[in-house]
């Protein structure tokens, strides 16, 4: 294919782009006069430039087009969806011809005669009314000769030369007036121009022969000012009652030649020798930079060049090398004192930084360039679907990384589809209840850290709830009762799931088998999460989150047995160090070691371990740093021998035999020169077993659920067994500690077991009543330890098992005291413990002191605990009341609310975020509300609290915020709650 | 690439064509004590000792990855991969650098011998019996005048494919 020809495609595709766009805005906008110009010159252009290359398919339907829109341009024909969508079929029947043309170097055969019939058509109609005179004969694509040629009658029908002479007075009145269009006749006497244009003129139009040519062709014009002069003209004709048919088509004429003269193929021996100026070649460089002041958006264009991306991502690579030397450089200097290379190798450090940033910036393309198909797509989607949509477009001009533009763009697309087509609702639908009938889709981009953050949202009904259930069920991903358990937004996640549609019917324009599970997984590939907030009968929103570039990134250097690897420094989020001796140490559950970090437990990964690595040593597990690493919400520590610096990196891919191996995601070059691989902290966290999540059974679905464990109520276990042989389990973020006791040292006092621990008496609660220590006497007894403030207790478990991350769903309800019920974890029955049972047993005198104090002020205090989970209200209700409190737990926020109206009232209410039917904000807000219960604090507790989700609390009134599980923390919160209202009353 | 592989002693042989027709020219090396020869156009480089960055997880024949002027090299231990015994501690191995489907690859050896221009007519395919893991390696034989060099096929030594599937 020749260049003129690529060219031409990539010009005219970027042509028909921008005219989707403009096309679309102009229906909407029918009387921007300067858009639907800016939409005929590109027309204009792109027939121009068929013709040019001899493509006649091309151009005899662009030809048609043109004529539209002339008519549209002249006032005769309304702008409305039907000529828009005549005019966007045009452009489309335009695209098909291109690929065809560049598979094959050659436009296709085919017929278009139906298009242009029908185009033409359209344009007839629309004129005939004011133009009855113009001939019946359909302009059918014509070449300009033959236009020229079959005007013969038009220069009598205006009315001869006396018209035309009028025409060219007020055309050279209103030209002069123009300083755009006036560059370009600098130079020469106007009566001299009047005259050529005169005759000119009227030559065109069939009158006496003349060798004049139209100045407007000859004098260099470019673009901008021709078509400024061309609508002076159509001025000046309409000013001197010139039927529309009939300048329309003396316009048509005047472009056809200027096509001609800008092909080249118009004898440059024709133009004037009079005239100096027009026949001096100097002349033309003038006229291009008179271009300059052409219009506002050409200047734009004028200061940017068309680079292919090759050559881009040649330079990024070649950058991306520099990098790499200059910190190889660096090095050598860092081990260098005094040398002389320090002042300009620092130079070239900070030049190759620039430059660095400079081409990362030439692959910043504006988000909006992603978006600028789909104004075209909402409307052709509105038609289809006979809907009314609006798209609303923010944050256009927000820059990300051109491969990541790439990579986003189908799936968005596919989202912006989903919410027109399941989203919103049919304009009657929406009239009946309530919404304005235009629906709305809004997509927001902005920056947020080292992220760029897209939302897609709209006003429609919002996922149907009771449709997910059903299918969740239909497809088997889920039990009902499994399902009953779950809050709105897990259950929304399954959206994401494979071969989950909820279109009851396949359109034409969704729920065509690409599923929304697949544009999780391509936003994943770049390292990119996706959320989902939708409320029924308000819309959905998704929120996705992608990192600006993949190509350079800051990293962590670690070394396990020998080997360096390096961590992407995203994902970490801090170090720590483990020794024997020190405050930090690891310890171990069977051979899972886990770290006591901040009264947490943090589930460790040993690096040597994953990776298999030997260097004939043993790692020494008393000595280890941490790397403490978060892959969505889960945190983990990895363990290292040692850490070195953060590095910038260029990740390049690894070979193609080493793909297989998910521990890395790629390779680089250090500043030494050694090669190193970077580690895939999802990777490892995947590798770590996933710690057993309840539906691992799927594969799968294990990336999924990681991603996913936000949602989903997953929590940490630990797994245990006691004489019983039953494997149990209790919250881990409960336990506060996991000791082996000698069995010396368990002492007998005051009716109970004790022990010595860390200076006080520590009550130990068998956990199995028959055991009561048996006959063993030696040996060590695992006990859990629950802590709080100073005092703690031990629980005497037989062996530790495991911790395991689960979802908590208590499929029987407990007989046993002690018991919350029974559960499926890691695939086995298991009785899940009911760790204040155990507390209030050790408790008796422990919080005796408390219930004095509240005794002392005088009352209980009363709190209402709204949780829907049965097992969050099992575990709380019996430890705020061994805290002192007065319990009244209520399932759902409608009942909560319900005792209100019996006239009940509280010292405080704890309330859960995620509940089915009212959420725990909407309760909030009829708290705050609610006369009687408005000043009474509310504390909210959930399983996840991210800023977002703590500053809404805060803006529908939650006085505080609390994570599920920080029993220590709600108590405290609920004490300096009611101290603070206490403050207010005095 | 399946194309490559299946015609693979004509693609490896055309690959080598230089000067004359019947004559082909082959960069030889020796491992194990046998001779083996790849046509001198695959060869990008021919290293010594190289300071070699292990892959953990990768399969055993990966001996790991190297730096080649700024491009990292995998490195694939051809003594490993044709089933032979591991090299003695003692023996540092040479690298010869051949590009496959856009990615260098580096193949250690015992030792890198001159280039050598073989008639074609000294050419034959492998005997049936040579041994199996030989015959997937070899493209085919040449009979020299004191010894034979077996060709060694770069796309199938550097085939991990199916391992790479299965794991």
């Amino acid at each position: 294919m020749d260049d003129l020809l690529k060219e031409f495609l990539t010009e005219t595709s970027e042509n028909l782009a921008v005219l989707d766009v403009e096309l679309v805005r102009l229906e909407q906008n029918p009387n921007d006069m300067d858009l639907l110009g800016n939409i005929f010159r590109l027309v204009h252009t792109v027939k121009g430039t068929c013709g040019f290359l001899g493509l006649s398919r091309l151009e005899s339907v662009a030809h048609a087009g043109e004529n539209v829109l002339g008519k549209v341009r002249d006032g005769e024909i309304e702008v409305g969806a039907e000529a828009v969508s005549l005019i966007l079929e045009c452009l489309d029947r335009i695209r098909t011809v291109m690929t065809d043309l560049e598979a094959t170097g050659a436009e296709p055969a085919g017929d278009d005669t139906d298009l242009i019939k029908r185009l033409n058509a359209f344009a007839e109609s629309g004129g005939a009314s004011s133009a009855p005179a113009a001939p019946a004969a359909a302009p059918a694509p014509v070449s300009a000769l033959a236009a020229a040629e079959s005007s013969a009658s038009i220069y009598d029908q205006i009315g001869g030369m006396g018209t035309v002479d009028a025409v060219v007075e007020v055309f050279f009145a209103r030209v002069t007036g123009d300083l755009r269009v006036k560059q370009a006749f600098d130079g020469a006497s106007i009566d001299h121009l009047q005259g050529q244009m005169r005759d000119y003129l009227a030559k065109l139009c069939g009158g006496p022969d003349s060798s004049a040519k139209s100045v407007l062709i000859d004098r260099n014009m470019n673009d901008a000012q021709f078509d400024a002069a061309c609508g002076h003209l159509q001025a000046a004709l309409n000013q001197l009652e010139v039927s529309a048919a009939l300048s329309a088509r003396i316009m048509g004429m005047i472009f056809a030649t200027r096509d001609e003269a800008t092909a080249g193929a118009a004898a440059p021996a024709v133009a004037a020798a009079s005239e100096t100026v027009a026949a001096d070649p100097v002349a033309k460089p003038k006229a291009a930079a008179a271009k300059k002041e052409g219009g506002s958006e050409e200047s734009v264009a004028n200061q940017t060049i068309r680079v292919n991306v090759e050559l881009l991502e040649n330079l990024m690579t070649m950058v991306s090398e520099l990098v790499l030397t200059r910190n190889q450089v660096l090095q050598i200097l860092r081990k260098q004192k005094d040398s002389e290379f320090a002042a300009p190798l620092q130079r070239l450090n900070h030049v190759t930084s620039e430059l660095q940033e400079g081409v990362m910036k030439t692959r910043m393309q504006p988000i909006g360039n992603a978006w600028a198909k789909l104004p075209r797509l909402v409307r052709d989607l509105s038609h289809e679907l006979k809907k009314k949509i609006d798209l609303v477009m923010i944050g256009q001009e927000t820059e990300l990384d051109r491969q990541v533009l790439e990579m986003i763009k189908d799936p968005l697309t596919h989202m912006v589809r989903n919410s027109g087509d399941h989203g919103l609702e049919t304009p009657e639908e929406r009239r009946r209840i309530g919404k304005p009938e235009t629906g709305k889709i809004t997509l927001n981009a902005y920056h947020e850290g080292g992220h760029i953050v897209i939302e897609i949202s709209d006003d429609g009904k919002g996922l149907p709830m009771a449709k997910i259930k059903e299918k969740i069920v239909k497809n088997g991903l889920a039990s009902e009762s499994e399902l009953d358990t779950m809050s709105d937004q897990q259950i929304q996640q399954y959206i994401f799931k494979a071969g989950f549609s909820t279109a009851a019917a396949v359109t034409s324009v969704s729920g065509r088998g690409v599923g929304m599970d697949v544009v999780k997984t391509n936003i994943e590939k770049i390292g990119g999460t996706v959320e989902l907030r939708s409320i029924e009968g308000k819309g959905t929103t998704f929120s996705i989150k992608i990192p600006l570039t993949l190509a350079i990134v800051s990293a962590l250097v670690v070394e396990c047995a020998g080997e360096r690897f390096a961590i992407p420094q995203i994902s970490v989020v801090e170090l720590v160090r483990a020794t024997a001796n020190g405050e930090l140490k690891v310890e171990k559950i069977k051979d899972t070691p886990v770290l006591r970090l901040r009264n947490k437990l943090l589930p460790l990964v040993s690096l040597r371990e994953k990776l298999e690595l030997t260097d004939g040593k043993e790692a020494i597990e008393n000595d280890t740093f941490i790397v403490v690493t978060q892959v969505g919400t889960y945190n983990f520590g990895i363990m290292v021998d040692r850490v070195f610096d953060t590095e910038e990196i260029v990740v390049k891919p690894v070979a193609p035999i080493l793909r297989h191996i998910p521990m890395f995601s790629g390779n680089t070059i250090l500043g030494d020169g050694s090669v190193i691989m970077i580690l895939d902290p999802n990777g490892i966290a995947e590798a770590s077993g996933q710690m057993g999540i309840s539906d691992a059974g799927d594969a799968a679905d294990a990336a999924a659920a990681k991603s996913r464990g936000h949602g989903e109520e997953v929590v940490p276990l630990l797994l245990f067994r006691t004489g019983s042989g039953v494997p149990m389990a209790v919250p881990l973020a409960l336990v506060a500690r996991l000791e082996e006791i000698e069995r010396k040292t368990i002492e007998r006092s005051n009716d109970r077991w004790v022990v010595q621990y860390r200076g006080q008496l520590m009550p130990l609660i068998p956990m199995n009543h028959e055991q009561e220590l048996g006959g063993e006497k030696e040996g060590r007894q695992p006990v859990l330890v629950f802590s709080d403030r100073e005092k703690a207790m031990g629980l005497m478990v037989d062996e530790i098992v495991d911790i395991v991350e689960a979802k908590l769903n208590v499929d029987l309800a407990a007989e046993q005291p002690g018991r919350i019920g029974s559960a499926i974890i890691a695939g086995q029955a298991t009785e899940i413990v009911d760790a204040g049972y155990y507390l209030s047993q050790a408790f008796k005198d422990w919080f005796g002191s408390q219930q004095q104090d509240a005794v002392e002020t005088g009352k209980r205090r009363r709190v209402l605990l709204v949780d829907d989970s049965a097992f969050f209200r099992n575990l709380l209700a019996p430890q705020l009341t061994a805290a002192g409190f007065q319990v009244i737990a209520m399932d759902s926020a409608d009942k909560a609310l319900s005792l209100s109206e019996s006239g009940e009232e509280f010292d405080l209410i704890i309330s859960d975020i995620e509940m089915p039917g009212m959420n725990g904000f909407e309760f909030c807000e009829s708290v705050k509300k609610n006369a009687r219960w408005q000043t009474t604090p509310i504390i909210a507790l959930s399983s996840h609290a991210s800023p977002k989700d703590i500053a809404r609390g805060r803006q529908v009134g939650f006085d505080d915020y609390v994570a599920k599980y920080d029993r220590e923390g709600l108590v405290h919160t609920m004490n300096e709650a009611l101290a603070e209202l206490m403050r207010g009353a005095a | 690439m399946s194309r490559n592989v299946e015609a693979e002693p004509e693609a490896a042989a055309n690959g080598a064509k230089v000067g004359s027709s019947d004559n082909r020219d082959y960069v030889t090396m020796s491992i194990g004590g046998q001779l083996f020869g790849i046509p001198v156009l695959k060869v990008q480089d021919v290293l010594g000792s190289q300071t070699i960055t292990r892959v953990p997880l990768a399969p055993v024949e990966v001996a790991g990855s190297l730096n080649l002027r700024g491009r990292i090299v995998t490195a694939v231990d051809v003594r490993l991969r044709l089933g032979l015994p591991k090299r003695e501690n003692d023996k540092a191995a040479m690298s010869v650098v051949v590009e496959h489907e856009g990615e260098l690859y580096s193949l250690l050896v015992d030792s890198v011998g001159e280039v050598l221009s073989l008639e074609t007519r000294d050419y034959q395919r492998n005997p049936p019996t040579l041994n199996p893991r030989l015959r997937e390696f070899s493209d085919g034989i040449y009979r020299l005048n004191d010894s034979l060099l077996v060709v060694l096929s770069v796309s199938s030594l550097l085939n991990f494919g199916n391992r790479a599937d299965a794991a």
